[in-house]
């Protein structure tokens, strides 16, 4: 009995061994999503901010638009913050926000401090659109196309790599 | 040439561990004196050839040598010097380099001041710390070469990430390491004394130095990340729970706790597989750490270049060192020989309970910086884990640890009475309800007066308890002066040690609540001219300018700040543009009084004239820096005890007659 005592420590580094193993064949950035070519799911949120549009399907109608899951709770969402900022300023793509499962004000105070890229942010605050797009956590990104169409999903925050060898060849080749 | 002889330094480095991990071991299996001696040259000679490396690839950036690889992918001509020298581990292959120059120094340190050390135990304990340092060899030279040649070379590098160039950051990480690695000792006198089969007082002796030199750095590496990312990362917080900084935190838990249960060895011949297990998970957690931020497994705001290849190698040597310890572990502990008798209301009962809830708290870090990892492999999702999973669970868990730590010194070893300990600390009690009941009152404001009186009532119970104990220990008020006097200068160091840290840390968690209750923060548009009101401070936005800094250009806004009309201080809070890599970054102004930091950061332009401001009143933030520079600065003054200057008790007293005698 004692003896099985002193196995333990070392019975239970093998378990977390195993999931460090599976965890490197895994990629915690990319998953397929089974929305991908399909229409985006309808919804109408109401905006965020008085001066700016809330969002709707509708409005992802007839250009390719970014839609960027984000909350003012999510460190990695900080981490991509300036990368959005500077997306933004290109105008390569219409970029929209969805503020996910947050609270109207703590949002509105984290982009008062960090700026604010968007065209227009719906506030999803009990995360009902976020589970209709297959939202995983934030910061989730969906591009979708002139057709309304979800073409790309980018699970996490996105990196200067993903965004200029990813996104934006995408977003060319959609919008011609 | 010069990357060529320090790539070829660290080969030959390999070789003399490879002899290092080898010959002492199989010497003190067969009692060879000879054998086990090799040890010693053999970690001199290590440590220099890492250190002709280390300096040689340090060269490469002071010279700025583009014509390697990573000198050219992470610095640039127009960086000031002290950030070509740091630029050396501000990166993977460099920062490794580092991590193994200071592995090597501790078997250096060990072979120069383990001099009292039976040979047996010291050549065994070099060998594994050697093991140790193959494996983190290989894995640069395999993985990680960082004198690999760039041809042709460009005519400048990529430049350094721009928020590492600064001198928090510049430190940061060798401290960082000098713990991590630190924990590396304790793990070999743990191996070595399983090896052995036997875990006495005098073991429990030799380790704690090296424990508590770990703990130091560590300590002080944690402190200055965070006041990094409080002063540069420019939204005033100091503490995210991410991953990378779990990393560290989790191995400071249980060198915390090992720390504490080595004095039980010590001090009651008692708790010995429990602290050998202990050593042994410190640092399997800082290998961990290093796994966590090198493989990518987990998404964090510290992104290292990360490579699948070298996760698969450091979980390799994860699995060896940590499992292939742990299975000795189930070996060998289980015939360790407990001494004394072991009753709950003791000095080491109150270790004990301690120790539980630290673990017991390492583990929940650990689950929860685990949990998005293990739930993707079971198909649960991806989700990731916030600061509410972790305030939730690990606060709770230290009240009991800060209550028990403030009575367990009071208690005497094997039998103690908790009635008259309690009697003892009436005064801390008052004090703790006074303190809990005022800061109640003053938060009736806010939100969470609550939790402002819980925390605020912890930090005056542990702060006037270790008073009262130092105060107790010297007689205060009872002797005569001059008796408490000469008792105060005749108390062991270790003693004065332990006072400061628990004293410090009553400071820090004094700062954290009032963070948590009392910050102010104002984010507005702001034009030259425009006044705001913060904490009872006005402050004048008068003007901007642009600077021109050695890699940078920054808008600098002057903020003329002023209490009731009196002038306080112009802060000039900076956003900056490098020029290479081009990435913008906020540099924060801030003027302490030590009771609250006046924090002011400068924003985006809002195109009409106006920008961004963000104005914080940060309430008693300084002390958590400065209660954990109390707690490094009790580390150090514990360091110095004599006992662990004289080292073992089993030792001979020496007498000047001695080298007759042994000449005879």
């Amino acid at each position: 009995m004692r003896r099985i005592l002193y196995l333990l420590p070392v019975v239970v580094f093998l378990v977390l061994g195993g999931f460090f193993w599976r965890g490197l064949q895994m990629d915690p950035q990319l998953i397929p999503s089974p929305m991908i070519d399909k229409p985006a799911p309808a919804f109408a949120l109401p905006p965020l901010k008085t001066d700016k549009p809330g969002l709707a399907s509708a409005d992802l109608q007839g250009k390719v638009t970014l839609v960027s899951f984000f909350a003012s709770w999510c460190v990695p969402c900080r981490a991509e913050h300036p990368l959005l900022m500077e997306l933004a300023a290109t105008h390569q793509v219409n970029l929209v926000g969805v503020n996910y499962k947050d609270k109207p004000e703590d949002a509105l105070a984290w982009l008062g401090k960090l700026g604010d890229p968007y065209a227009a942010i719906g506030a999803d605050r009990d995360g009902r659109v976020g589970i209709d797009f297959g939202v995983y956590g934030v910061p989730e990104s969906y591009v979708i196309d002139k057709q309304g169409r979800i073409r790309f999903k980018q699970t996490g925050p996105f990196t200067v790599e993903d965004i200029s060898n990813k996104l934006l060849p995408l977003v060319a080749e959609l919008s011609k | 040439m010069i990357a060529e002889t320090g790539h070829f330094a660290l080969i030959l480095a390999l070789f003399v561990a490879i002899i290092q991990a080898v010959v002492p071991l199989v010497g003190a299996h067969r009692g060879d004196r000879a054998w086990m001696d090799v040890a010693r040259p053999a970690a001199l000679a290590q440590f220099l050839l890492i250190g002709l490396a280390f300096g040689a690839l340090t060269w490469c950036y002071v010279t700025s040598d583009f014509s390697v690889l990573n000198v050219a992918q992470n610095s640039h001509t127009d960086k000031p010097m002290l950030y070509k020298v740091s630029g050396v581990w501000a990166n993977h292959e460099g920062s490794m380099l580092l991590w193994v120059l200071i592995l090597a120094l501790y078997g250096v340190a060990v072979s120069a001041f383990g001099g009292n050390l039976p040979p047996a135990l010291r050549a065994r304990a070099l060998s594994v710390q050697s093991m140790i340092s193959i494996g983190f060899i290989l894995f640069i030279l395999l993985t990680s070469n960082p004198f690999a040649r760039l041809d042709p070379a460009p005519l400048n590098g990529n430049g350094l990430n721009p928020l590492l160039q600064d001198p928090g950051l510049a430190f940061h990480p060798p401290f960082l390491y000098l713990g991590y690695v630190g924990f590396s000792m304790a793990f070999s006198f743990a191996i070595a004394a399983l090896i052995e089969g036997r875990v006495d007082a005098a073991w429990a002796r030799w380790v704690r130095p090296w424990t508590l030199a770990a703990w130091v750095f560590l300590t002080l590496g944690i402190a200055l990340g965070s006041w990094w990312a409080y002063y540069t990362l420019g939204w005033g917080g100091y503490w995210y729970w991410d991953p990378v900084e779990n990393a560290s935190f989790m191995p400071w838990l249980v060198g915390t706790a090992l720390l504490h249960s080595s004095i039980v060895v010590e001090k009651r011949d008692t708790l010995k597989a429990w602290t050998i297990l202990l050593a042994i998970i410190a640092f399997s957690l800082s290998l961990l750490g290093t796994f966590l931020v090198r493989s990518g497994v987990l998404t964090s705001v510290h992104s290292f270049a990360t490579d699948p290849a070298r996760g698969v190698f450091v979980l390799g040597l994860l699995f060896v060192c940590t499992g292939g310890s742990l299975t000795l572990f189930a070996i060998r502990a289980p015939s360790l020989k407990a001494g004394g008798l072991f009753a709950p209301m003791s000095r080491e009962g109150s270790l004990l309970l301690n120790n539980v809830l630290m673990s017991t708290a390492a583990g929940t870090v650990l689950l929860g910086t685990l949990y998005p990892l293990i739930a993707d492999a079971l198909n649960l999702g991806k989700i990731s884990v916030g600061p509410p999973f972790f305030n939730g669970v690990f606060l709770p868990l230290m009240v009991p640890v800060v209550v028990t730590m403030t009575v367990g010194p009071l208690l005497s070893w094997k039998r103690s009475d908790l009635g008259s300990a309690l009697a003892r600390l009436k005064l801390a009690f008052v004090a703790a309800l006074a303190v809990a009941i005022g800061s109640w009152l003053m938060a009736g404001g806010s939100a969470t007066p609550l939790l402002a009186a819980g925390g605020f009532g912890l930090a005056a119970w542990l702060f006037v308890g270790s008073l009262l104990e130092w105060g107790e220990r010297v007689r205060l008020f009872r002797a005569p002066f001059g008796e408490s006097l000469r008792r105060a200068a005749h108390l062991p160091r270790a003693t004065y040690g332990m006072t400061l840290a628990h004293a410090g840390l009553a400071v820090v968690i004094a700062g954290l609540t009032g963070s948590a209750t009392w910050t102010t923060e104002k984010i507005q548009v702001m034009r030259p001219g425009d006044t705001m009101e913060v904490a009872g401070y006005e402050l004048t936005l008068q003007g901007t300018e642009e600077v021109k800094g050695p890699n940078y250009t920054a808008l600098r806004a002057t903020f003329h700040t002023t209490k009731n009309g009196v002038f306080v201080a112009d802060l000039k809070p900076e956003k900056r543009q490098y020029t290479m890599p081009p990435r913008p970054t906020t540099d924060a102004a801030i003027h302490t009084n030590m009771i609250g930091d006046l924090y002011a950061v400068i924003g985006e332009p809002d195109g009409k004239g106006g920008f961004v401001t963000r104005l914080y009143y940060n309430t008693l933030v300084p002390w958590i820096f400065l209660g954990a520079v109390i707690m490094v600065f009790g580390g150090l003054v514990s360091l110095t005890d004599r006992r662990h200057r004289v080292g073992a008790p089993l030792r001979k007293p020496q007498t000047l007659a001695a080298p007759a005698a042994a000449k005879a």
